[in-house]
């Protein structure tokens, strides 16, 4: 499955005509242990870059933006019982919310798994 | 001090160590501090309640108030706070408050009278890291004759906190183990002379070690070698704190805060009550007497999402009612903490708040504090 990743550390992997959203493993290491995590609910509609989540260190709130426009279609519930499954698994079990895209061009304006790695490398 | 003029950060005599230690570093109080080590702040915050946790605080403010005699001393520094100096028997320790006029605070400090009598007449301070500066302008500006203020720039600060400080204390400081809380003696720690402190901020029993700064890096490798001990930064350091209740300046208290409101009322000691003459005692007394406007409580947020400083409060009718100025959470009470300034009317235990986080409402209410019980050690008569 294609994956792609934004410069505000969110991943999208596409499955189908759906996708799944989350952090990047960068994201919970800069993040610190995940304590909270409030999602969306499911049907809600975002448009790109809106505020979708939030997640919560021990430390502070940080807001998850919603890498491209679309449709909750379901969130990943274990997170709120298991928080630190973000940590543990970021890139993989611990996505946050999947939905259908309303604008699948805007996969275009996102990086490539390469390309994130690299800019990562350069923080 | 904290208040370098070209904005880069200072350091503490520790800080190539925590680099190497992985510390992930940042700004507080102008200096450049370890907020975590490797193992993150859940791990170091547990690592402390469980075993003995080892904290760089250095940047705090060490200093001393030195006068020809304790009467003498005592006395010019009670006429800049609210507690009883001239009672502090040699080798005690006091927590006190440097008020304004108005009755708000200036900075919350640690107060030590000397065990040695060679050095009676000596007041050690230890001042918030943040309102050095400021401490030491005011303290300085409002001495008498004959009594001056000389800051330490050439100490460093440790903290060992934790229910294994102790055991670990006695492998290379044999005195300190039989030292009840807040005492303080000048001991040999390995053959560094420190000055020690059985004190501390998280809740937990242990120490804080004055050393000289060209001695530190020394001393805490020594402890860090011990099997309980762990390096810990300033995240978790916070943690503990506020479920320890205790007062983080510039957010839980400040100079619009009165000690009274503050809940602060064990630092107006008994004879400063009954005869005034410290600055703000106009409205500080009179808050004791009638009760103040709003008052410092414990929080407790019900669900899962903390309540973060600045967070609103808010009564069951919708009024906003108070401010959250410590929340998060408590990684030993399991969920989220806070604390905060509520109208006096809303402060009784138990009583039903709102805070308003992120646009929503979320239910809490008013607890008694700390929200992890203290384990100062106390000595036995």
């Amino acid at each position: 499955m294609t994956s792609y990743f934004t410069r505000d550390h969110e991943w999208v992997r596409i499955d189908g005509d759906a996708a799944y959203v989350g952090i990047t493993d960068y994201a919970q290491s800069q993040l610190g242990d995940v304590v909270y995590v409030e999602l969306p609910e499911v049907g809600k509609t975002f448009a790109k870059g809106d505020d979708a989540a939030v997640v919560e260190s021990v430390k502070a709130a940080s807001d998850v933006y919603a890498p491209v426009s679309g449709v909750v279609v379901a969130v990943n519930g274990a997170l709120e019982k298991s928080p630190a499954m973000i940590n543990d698994a970021a890139e993989t079990d611990g996505w946050f919310w999947k939905l259908t895209l309303t604008e699948p061009g805007e996969l275009d304006g996102l990086l490539d798994e390469a390309a994130y790695r690299a800019f990562v490398e350069t923080l | 001090m904290a208040d370098s003029a070209d904005n880069l950060p200072l350091e503490t005599p520790l800080a190539d160590l925590h680099r190497e230690l992985g510390a992930r570093m940042v700004p507080f109080a102008g200096y450049s501090m370890p907020v975590q080590y490797p193992k993150g702040i859940l791990a170091e915050h547990n690592w402390t309640r469980e075993s003995a946790g080892l904290f760089d605080v250095s940047h705090m403010g060490q200093a001393f108030l030195v006068g020809p005699d304790h009467a003498t001393t005592a006395r010019a520094l009670e006429a800049l706070t609210p507690g009883d100096f001239q009672a502090l028997a040699p080798g005690r320790i006091r927590y006190t408050l440097l008020t304004t006029p108005e009755g708000g605070i200036i900075d919350d400090l640690m107060v030590t009278r000397s065990a040695d009598p060679s050095e009676d007449g000596t007041l050690t301070l230890v001042v918030n890291a943040g309102r050095k500066a400021i401490d030491y302008a005011h303290i300085a500006a409002n001495l008498p004759e004959g009594i001056t203020l000389e800051p330490a720039d050439d100490l460093a600060l440790v903290a060992l906190q934790g229910p294994k400080a102790a055991e670990v204390m006695a492998r290379h400081c044999p005195d300190a183990a039989a030292m009840g809380f807040m005492t303080a003696a000048r001991l040999a720690f390995d053959g560094f002379d420190c000055h020690v402190s059985r004190s501390g901020y998280t809740g937990e029993d242990g120490y804080e070690i004055s050393v000289k700064a060209d001695d530190s890096e020394a001393l805490v490798r020594i402890l860090l070698a011990e099997p309980e001990v762990e390096p810990i930064g300033l995240g978790a350091r916070d943690s503990l704190r506020l479920e320890a209740g205790l007062c983080l300046y510039g957010h839980d208290i400040d100079e619009a805060t009165s000690p009274v409101e503050a809940d602060l009322g064990f630092a107006l000691a008994k004879r400063r009550r009954a005869e005034g003459g410290f600055p703000g005692a106009g409205r500080i007394l009179g808050e004791l007497a009638a009760g103040p406007a709003r008052l410092r409580v414990g929080i407790q947020p019900e669900g899962r999402a903390p309540a973060r400083e600045g967070t609103e409060i808010r009564d069951a009718s919708g009024t906003t009612i108070g401010i959250v100025t410590s929340g998060g959470f408590g990684p030993t009470a399991g969920g989220p903490v806070a604390m905060g300034y509520v109208a006096a009317e809303h402060a009784a235990l138990g009583t039903p708040l709102t805070l308003v986080v992120r646009g929503k409402d979320l239910a809490a209410s008013v607890v008694a504090m700390p929200f992890v019980p203290h384990r100062y050690f106390r000595k036995q008569a």
